[in-house]
């Protein structure tokens, strides 16, 4: 028998230590998901302690008497990042229907498409910078007209700016969403002589109404996630808003400027229990809308 | 001719179309209007003097952006170095390992880090790094951005890999090749456009982030290499110079938006040419 | 006599609870061409995955029995080195899309990180492209990508690449079953050839094919080995009542 060529056992102990790696990338997600838990958990127990429940529901945020109310802030977010979701909506739909519908290839939607992806590209940072010198002169012109505090700066602007860097992830995911409605079901309508708008809203719009919630549920994660820009144009103030026009704060952006003047321990662990509890409602968000996407697209 | 019914039907349908298009093009004014402001105000402010010196202090004219362009070019390296290899192999593991436990729950691990908001990461690792080494250090910054980029990278591997055909696995380990070969010098490089662009991508991404440099790179206003020590960033110098009161610091913000806008816009385009030239023809 | 190279005792294999093959025992003897034919769903394509060892890469795939290559269990040799000696080729052409022609043939070689001087590859690449009677139609063209082939030209690079490594069993699944008439008859030519230097195991379920090219033939039924015996006389003189059915059409 002739000796085999290509054959060591030094292959063969490394192809059971490349098996063995492998998972253990697989377990370091896990590792790193559950770690990022249980570090906010442990981080925020001095100030669960401390505060119980009078922290969610808690008006007043003042370190410097040691009070600490975190409702505030999240009045703050739901604010902005639902103001922003309902001005997005229009644009991110716009742009999913003609994309996924109206004119699914051509170069007017090549363009297009590249444009709603450069949008996601631009940096956060750059949005808040060109947020806090563009728009808010403008809104504080509103502001004057109709007799508003002339801030500026506050919920409307967050708001405004927020809807800009949400729109693409509306907007792709409708799309890709749009283009997976069975032909034969529009061209069952067309035969029947719909015309364009009775097959959107008759035959895609009904099809596709998870699959698009879904997709406002991702963007809602994201504007609640956001920083930045946020923090750079939404005030800085620590009381309960009263309006849309506003000065306020969001839990990201409150972290964002006190995490590292936090200097006690109850303070340091009030901000990151707003950590916690920003983390659990953008996980869960995401979880669910990335369910109802998957059973979509198994359909 | 037209009976009316059917005429009303035509030019609500027509109308509708219309509103949608100009709904959907919309888009473009804030996009034009950013990079048009950026441009204008950021290209004066640009000159060779700006890449090569340091921020001068208030009251100064002039200065440049050298310590966060070197930190910027180190924080997203390692943080690539970091990610890459963990990410891909992570990857293969999924598109491996489809139906196995270990693989479900690394997934659902998978979509947590993707909504993990990214400040919510910079607090976790200031616990995980900057505390236990008792500094802020561009390292710490990397390792952020690196839990960051690991999701893009992962899903675009897995994704890439489970469209390859079985038929090319199976060819290699029939000819006798270890199973790390046939993955390594076999599967991955029939993958390597879509691989590829997925890591580019998540460059481009963390390229321009801030928040979860606040408490782990934290700035500095001198030009450092030891990744050990707090390290400057562009996106940092933007924040914090433009939310500062003086006209100077604007001005400099101002370029240093302009370089990370051309940064990452290049970058997002490199991708797209770069991968479709390199795609294995199957 | 001839001597025996493969040789399976009881053998079975499983996709999970489902039994594909059933008990079956066969001596396949040295520098032969055995048939494999039935009709789909029979197992022989399992039953010649198992010989290298890719049956059990499908998750939940088990087998159970002997399988011996000369006097060694095939299942208790480590895999790398059953397929090194078992080469395969299969039903659709599958050159490795990344690499050119030259490369494919190589590639056992290549990626296995074995070193060679250059004029070796070289002798080896042209060797194995001769012996695939492939070479005379990509001498110029060996830098290449090899999907840029035909079909037929393809599936000879894949043969090229297997017997480039040496071994000394080929297995075949189906392997014309995705080309044209005038690819698979170059193709049938090419299977006499290696008969020469190599045991060949033939997967089919075309009954020509079988009939034209192979010294012995093996039928297979619903996972059972129904009968197993020289060709001619399978097709002349069928034992079983099944065999006879098949090779006059009466189920396919």
């Amino acid at each position: 028998m002739k000796p085999i060529k290509g054959f060591s056992l030094k292959k063969v102990r490394a192809e059971s230590a490349f098996k063995r790696t492998l998972v253990i990338m697989a377990l370091v997600m896990i590792v790193i998901a559950a770690g990022i838990f249980l570090t906010l958990l442990v981080q925020s127990l001095p100030s669960i302690k401390a505060l119980g429940g009078h922290y969610l529901s808690g008006k007043t945020w003042d370190p410097v008497s040691d009070i600490y109310g975190a409702l505030p802030f999240l009045l703050g977010t739901l604010l902005t990042s639902f103001l922003a979701l309902l001005i997005s909506i229009p644009f991110s739909y716009a742009i999913a229907i003609y994309l996924g519908e109206y004119n699914p290839k051509g170069w007017l939607s090549g363009f297009l498409k590249n444009i709603v992806e450069l949008v996601a590209a631009v940096p956060s940072v750059i949005y808040g910078f060109w947020a806090l010198v563009v728009l808010v002169p403008m809104v504080r012109a509103i502001e004057t007209k109709v007799g508003a505090a002339p801030y500026g700066v506050g919920i409307l602007t967050a708001s405004l700016v927020l809807a800009i860097m949400i729109i693409p992830y509306a907007a792709s995911l409708g799309r890709e969403l749009i283009r997976l409605v069975p032909s034969s079901l529009k061209e069952g309508a067309y035969s029947l002589g719909a015309t364009r708008y009775e097959v959107l809203k008759n035959v895609t719009l009904p099809y596709t109404k998870s699959g698009l919630f879904a997709g406002l549920l991702l963007s809602l994660g994201r504007a609640l996630g956001e920083t930045m820009a946020v923090t750079m144009v939404i005030g800085n103030t620590n009381i309960l808003p009263t309006s849309i026009f506003s000065p306020s704060n969001t839990m990201a952006s409150v972290i964002a400027n006190e995490f590292t003047e936090a200097d006690r321990t109850v303070y340091l662990s009030a901000l990151i229990e707003l950590g916690l509890v920003l983390f659990l409602v953008t996980v869960v968000i995401n979880l669910v809308g990335r369910m109802i996407i998957k059973r979509f697209t198994n359909e | 001719m037209m009976n009316p019914k059917l005429r009303y039907r035509l030019v609500k349908s027509k109308s509708v179309e219309w509103i949608i298009v100009l709904f959907a093009f919309l888009i473009t004014v804030p996009l034009i209007a950013i990079i048009f402001f950026v441009l204008k105000t950021g290209i004066s402010k640009i000159s060779w003097h700006f890449f090569t010196n340091i921020p001068k202090p208030v009251g100064e004219a002039g200065g440049g952006i050298a310590n966060a362009l070197v930190g910027s070019l180190l924080i997203v390296l390692v943080a690539a170095l970091i990610a890459v290899p963990i990410g891909i192999l992570c990857g293969i593991y999924l598109s491996e390992n489809k139906d196995s436990k270990l693989a479900s729950y690394s997934r659902l691990a998978v979509d947590v880090l993707q909504g993990t908001p990214s400040i919510v990461t910079g607090i976790v690792i200031y616990f995980w790094l900057v505390k236990p080494l008792g500094t802020f250090s561009a390292v710490s910054g990397s390792v952020a951005l690196a839990i960051m980029m690991l999701p893009i990278v992962i899903r675009s591997t897995e994704e890439t890999l489970k469209l390859l055909p079985s038929s090319l696995k199976e060819a290699g380990l029939a000819l006798g090749l270890p199973y790390h070969k046939v993955i390594l010098r076999v599967v991955v490089p029939c993958g390597f456009s879509g691989i590829l662009s997925g890591v580019m991508l998540s460059v481009a991404r963390i390229a321009g982030e801030t928040a979860p440099l606040l408490f782990t790179a934290f700035g500095n206003p001198y030009i450092s290499t030891n990744v050990l020590k707090p390290m400057q960033s562009l996106p940092l110098l933007i924040f914090n110079y433009a939310t500062s009161p003086y006209e100077e610091w604007h001005d400099l913000a101002w370029g240093a938006s302009l370089i990370l806008l051309i940064w990452v816009l290049l970058l997002n385009i490199t991708t797209k040419l770069i991968t479709r030239k390199w795609k294995v023809q199957l | 006599m001839e001597s025996t190279i493969i040789s399976s005792k009881n053998f079975n294999a499983y996709f999970g609870a489902n039994h594909v093959v059933k008990n079956v025992s066969i001596e396949i003897p040295q520098n032969n061409i055995i048939a494999v034919m039935g009709p789909s769903g029979c197992g022989k394509t399992t039953y010649l995955r198992c010989i290298n060892r890719m049956h059990e890469l499908i998750p939940g795939a088990t087998t159970e029995g002997e399988m011996k290559l000369h006097k060694d269990n095939i299942y208790e040799m480590n895999p790398i080195l059953v397929r090194l000696r078992i080469g395969m080729v299969f039903q659709r052409p599958n050159p490795f899309p990344n690499l050119s022609i030259y490369d494919n043939v190589i590639a056992g070689y290549k990626l296995n990180g074995m070193k060679l001087q250059r004029a070796e590859r070289d002798n080896i690449v042209e060797g194995s492209l001769r012996k695939a009677a492939l070479w005379n139609e990509v001498k110029d063209t060996l830098h290449k990508k090899g999907t840029f082939l035909s079909g037929g030209q393809q599936q000879r690079l894949c043969i090229a690449r297997a017997i480039a490594m040496e071994p000394e069993v080929l297995l075949l699944d189906e392997p014309t079953s995705a080309l044209d008439p005038i690819s698979t008859a170059s193709v049938e030519e090419l299977l006499f050839d290696l008969k020469k230097n190599y045991t060949l195991v033939l997967v089919t379920h075309n009954m020509q094919q079988a009939a034209r090219v192979s010294d012995k033939t093996a039928f297979f039924y619903l996972g059972e080995l129904v009968e197993y015996d020289k060709t001619k006389e399978m097709f002349t003189n069928p034992k079983d009542n099944r065999t006879q059915s098949y090779i006059t059409g009466r189920f396919s």
